[in-house]
């Protein structure tokens, strides 16, 4: 820790106030309106809200369309996260060898995490269009065959493809830093006792990536579980039949379509405590357990 | 280290080649959908190589969708995220590392903990708040009784309200309301050797001369990273401004946009789907936040792997 300390004054005091505040009002009391909500139910002809326990919870978990959500989303998540991580995986082991071509081919894979989720959608809702996009070949052969709008598991792989094309660009930059600092010195005697580059990406590279492939394991489900709004909104819009109603599209459809503030608030803090969950394993284990330094 | 690898470098570029592919395709569609005519990109085997409309696509996409009011919005929007977050981020970093006082650990863990919850998550109770940014302030003064005992004594009914609905600064506080930066800064500010702290405060600098005359100088590679990631992050909101603005025509947001131009039922009433419209939209939406990451790639990069989002 650090010796030379300024002493405590106004303006450390000043300095801190501006982020407490914005955080307060911003994070902790929406996060305990939430906490407040999922436990009473505001009355139907005004009169504030009643306690009414653990009912909310009871009525979300007892819902057969929340199972259903729950359901997609978990498939969202697990698919995206091993598409996107096996692909971000393979191109930085390959880019990582730095042959020609070597920056071009780094810029051509990071530049999609700048597109915007709906653009994605948007963007993939155009290629999976039955009647416009690139799939519209194979309803020339049979038509009526694909059609995302009528059948629910085109409707998931469409957006667990678009998911996965956004989250490749996260994962490579992760996996490239982190084969960039294995030391040199490891790489020289590998090849020194002979081993091919193809011998060394197994038994040294892979390893040594351990950390971070642990690391992104829990950032990319996390994210697919909160990021996931844009792609939905704009490439399914939830159907058909529900089939992509991913949990927050499904908190935002029924507290600000449906005005079931109290339900909505029962699924957010649920998906709260999933979310701390996965950060809770993140600090908890994966940052200390897997360390080879 | 030499080695002589033939079969393995074309296989790498091949496999490279390959994912680069998959990568570009879609967006190699969707430009190529922007650059035809409604019959040709409605018309069933799609084609692959470009039209000529691109230009008169884009200009009437530009029109529909009267983007140039919303790119101002969204440059607006953007900048304000960059600098407030970058300001934030070092002042309370700073407070935090520079100082010796008690509670210090206590205020780093609750800033910490809004790491763990993005905004998508608590969205619904976030929109309520945004409604009126100073419900807590009144909520906590109803309860301890504090409006009592100002409305006992002055007679003034307490009633607070700042609607942060369709207005910048509704877009933008709560995107700013959250950890991020503020642990790239204190990473940072831990590696400044005590000799330097030691060596200004003998020279008679207080902290505020010490943070602006030595540490933000020191820190530009700092808020170079912070600001690129800040700005797509910022550029690429969705959720946030669909639900804060509904004067789109003065606030809204050129993300947001796109949903408007999600070619079904609603947009064309059973009409053709003008799709060359809306990848044209596409493509002018999310072209600056590429041009960023591109051109500040290093940035970027650093920016990306050491804010931990």
């Amino acid at each position: 820790m650090r010796r030379a300390y300024f002493k405590f004054s106004w303006i450390a005091a000043a300095l801190l106030a501006p982020q407490l505040l914005i955080i307060f009002v911003f994070f902790y009391w929406p996060s305990a309106q939430a906490l407040y909500w999922a436990f009473t139910l505001e009355q139907p002809w005004g009169g504030g809200n009643t306690w009414v326990g653990l009912d909310n919870f009871r009525k979300v978990l007892s819902d057969p369309y929340y199972w259903g959500s729950v359901r997609v989303s978990v498939i969202y998540a697990l698919a995206t996260t091993v598409l996107a991580m096996s692909m971000a995986l393979t191109l930085a082991i390959f880019v990582d060898r730095q042959l020609a071509g070597y920056k071009a081919y780094r810029v051509a894979i990071i530049w999609p995490y700048a597109v915007a989720a709906p653009a994605v959608g948007l963007a993939f809702q155009f290629v999976f269009n039955p009647g416009a996009g690139i799939f519209s070949y194979i309803n020339t052969i049979s038509p009526g065959w694909w059609d995302l709008s009528k059948y629910p598991w085109q409707a998931v792989t469409a957006i667990v493809i678009a998911g996965a094309w956004k989250q490749v660009a996260y994962s490579f930059v992760f996996f490239l830093a982190a084969l960039q600092s294995i030391p040199r010195s490891l790489t020289e005697a590998a090849a020194m006792d002979g081993a091919r580059p193809l011998r060394r990406m197994i038994d040294l590279q892979l390893p040594l990536l351990t950390p971070t492939f642990f690391f992104l394991l829990v950032i990319n489900i996390t994210d697919s579980f909160t990021d996931s709004f844009g792609i939905v909104d704009t490439l399914t819009g939830g159907g058909p039949f529900r089939a992509t109603d991913l949990m927050v599209y499904k908190i935002y459809a029924d507290g600000f379509r449906g005005f079931d503030y109290s339900g909505a608030a029962a699924q957010s803090i649920i998906l709260m405590l999933l979310v701390m969950a996965l950060t809770f394993v993140q600090f908890r284990y994966v940052e200390k357990r897997v360390h080879y330094t | 280290m030499i080695e002589r690898t033939p079969i393995l470098n074309i296989v790498t570029h091949v496999i490279l080649i390959f994912g680069l592919i998959l990568i570009l395709v879609p967006i190699w569609l969707a430009f190529v959908g922007a650059t035809l005519t409604l019959q040709e990109v409605n018309s069933a085997p799609i084609e692959l190589w470009p039209g000529d409309q691109l230009f008169v696509n884009l200009r009437e996409a530009w029109a529909i969708s009267d983007f140039g009011q919303k790119f101002i919005n969204t440059l607006i929007v953007a900048t304000g995220v960059v600098l407030g977050k970058i300001t934030l981020a070092c002042i309370t970093a700073f407070a935090l590392v520079f100082f010796n006082f008690r509670g210090r650990m206590l205020i780093f863990w609750m800033i910490f903990i809004t790491l763990m919850l993005p905004l998508e998550v608590r969205i619904v109770p976030t929109y309520a708040v945004a409604a009126n940014a100073l419900t807590p302030f009144q909520t906590i003064m109803d309860w301890t009784g504090i409006s009592w005992l100002i409305n006992a004594v002055s007679g003034v009914e307490v009633s607070l309200e700042w609607n942060l609905l369709n207005s910048y600064t509704g877009l933008i506080l709560p995107l700013v309301a959250t950890a991020t930066g503020t642990f790239l800064y204190r990473q940072f500010f831990l590696t400044i050797p005590d000799e330097l702290v030691e060596a200004a405060r003998m020279d008679g600098a207080g902290p505020l001369r010490f943070l602006w005359d030595v540490l933000i100088p020191l820190s530009k590679t700092n808020i170079a990273a912070l600001a690129t990631i800040m700005f797509v992050y910022a550029w690429n909101q969705y959720l946030w401004p669909l639900l804060v603005v509904t004067d789109r025509a003065n606030y809204g947001m050129v993300v947001v946009q796109l949903s408007d131009l999600v070619p079904d039922q609603l947009t064309t009433g059973g009409g053709t789907p003008t799709w060359h419209l809306a990848m044209a939209a596409t493509l002018v939406v999310m072209l600056p936040p590429i041009l960023i990451v591109i051109l500040m790639q290093r940035w970027f990069v650093r920016g990306l792997i050491n804010t931990d989002k």
